[in-house]
């Protein structure tokens, strides 16, 4: 595998995410027309608990940062530090998720699922798309590091391992939109 | 594996321990200075949301430049390119849907609806 076709995958895959992109942000469009739409039900207001909110949004962050590290250590061939570092993103990535999840649960037990209005509908399918998104993220992050423990940090392996920090650099930033639009504008 | 420097591609950099470090701390204090905006109502209405909108945007371009690397991408900067083309593309669909279903709503509202939002809009009182 030389070079050149290793570019050309990054820039592939690069293209996905940007694709993805726009289906994030249908989302975010469905969000911003429905969320008033509360059917006499609860807002934004009366639902979230920020500090709650701003613990997911710090976990997802460090492990952004943590996803880094790893991708810095791979590139000096280091494959402790790579399976360390990784190993600490996905603990982080499966922190966030519980947490995600443990809300979902909690707003669907007081009767807020998303059948309970419009605004609830365009939440869930909003947030969950990227739970769903973060929970691929770590199903391919355990894959890239039992083929990095049996393989070694071969340029195959070090190439998906780029395209995984790219994912997962990403979902950050669609993290950082929803508590931005969904969280923070939704407390105002 | 040594990367030659002159080949188009998203890893020909992939930042330093410095670079993410910075992007790590800005992300941080940006993400808090957002959110102790809100929660105790440092600022109020348009500002605060300008403020919260402002700052989502810097995070965003932090992100880019010192976790992505789009800054450092090297000429052809293809990348760049698809990123501004799904930005024109995001911008469309956003504030288009928003513009056409605030008009549907207007459009198809109860005569009454239409008497309150037009008494509304145009600051007549009763």
């Amino acid at each position: 595998m030389t070079h050149h076709d290793d570019s050309k995958t990054l820039f592939g895959f690069w293209v996905y995410l940007m694709t993805d992109c726009i289906l994030f942000a249908t989302l975010f469009a469905t969000y911003a027309v429905l969320h008033n739409s509360t059917f006499g039900g609860p807002g934004a207001k009366e639902l979230f608990s920020m500090p709650f909110v701003l613990t997911e949004t710090l976990i997802l962050l460090t492990s952004s940062f943590t996803a880094g590290l790893a991708m810095l250590a791979a590139h000096r061939l280091n494959k402790n530090q790579v399976l360390f570092w990784f190993g600490v993103t996905f603990l982080l990535g499966v922190a966030f998720l519980t947490m995600e999840l443990t809300e979902f649960s909690k707003l669907a037990h007081e009767g807020n699922s998303w059948q309970r209005s419009g605004f609830l509908s365009a939440f869930f399918t909003l947030v969950g798309t990227h739970g769903l998104h973060i929970t691929t993220g770590l199903l391919w992050m355990g894959t890239l590091m039992t083929q990095v423990t049996r393989q070694g940090l071969v340029p195959p392996v070090v190439r998906r391992l780029t395209m995984l920090s790219l994912f997962w650099h990403f979902l950050d930033i669609i993290w950082i939109f929803i508590f931005t639009i969904v969280y923070l504008m939704g407390a105002m | 594996m040594k990367n030659g420097s002159t080949t188009p591609q998203p890893e020909a950099a992939h930042g330093t321990l410095t670079s993410y470090t910075i992007g790590f701390v800005l992300s941080i204090v940006f993400t808090l200075a957002a959110y102790f905006a809100v929660v105790d109502h440092l600022l109020v209405g348009g500002v605060l949301a300008g403020a919260i909108a402002a700052l989502g945007v810097v995070q965003l371009i932090v992100q880019l430049v010192f976790f992505l690397h789009l800054a450092s991408e090297s000429k052809p900067r293809w990348n760049l390119v698809v990123f501004l083309f799904m930005l024109v593309v995001l911008v469309i669909l956003v504030f288009g849907s928003l513009w056409i279903m605030y008009n549907l709503n207007y459009n198809m509202a109860s005569p009454h609806d239409v008497d309150t939002q037009i008494i509304q809009d145009e600051g007549i009182s009763k």
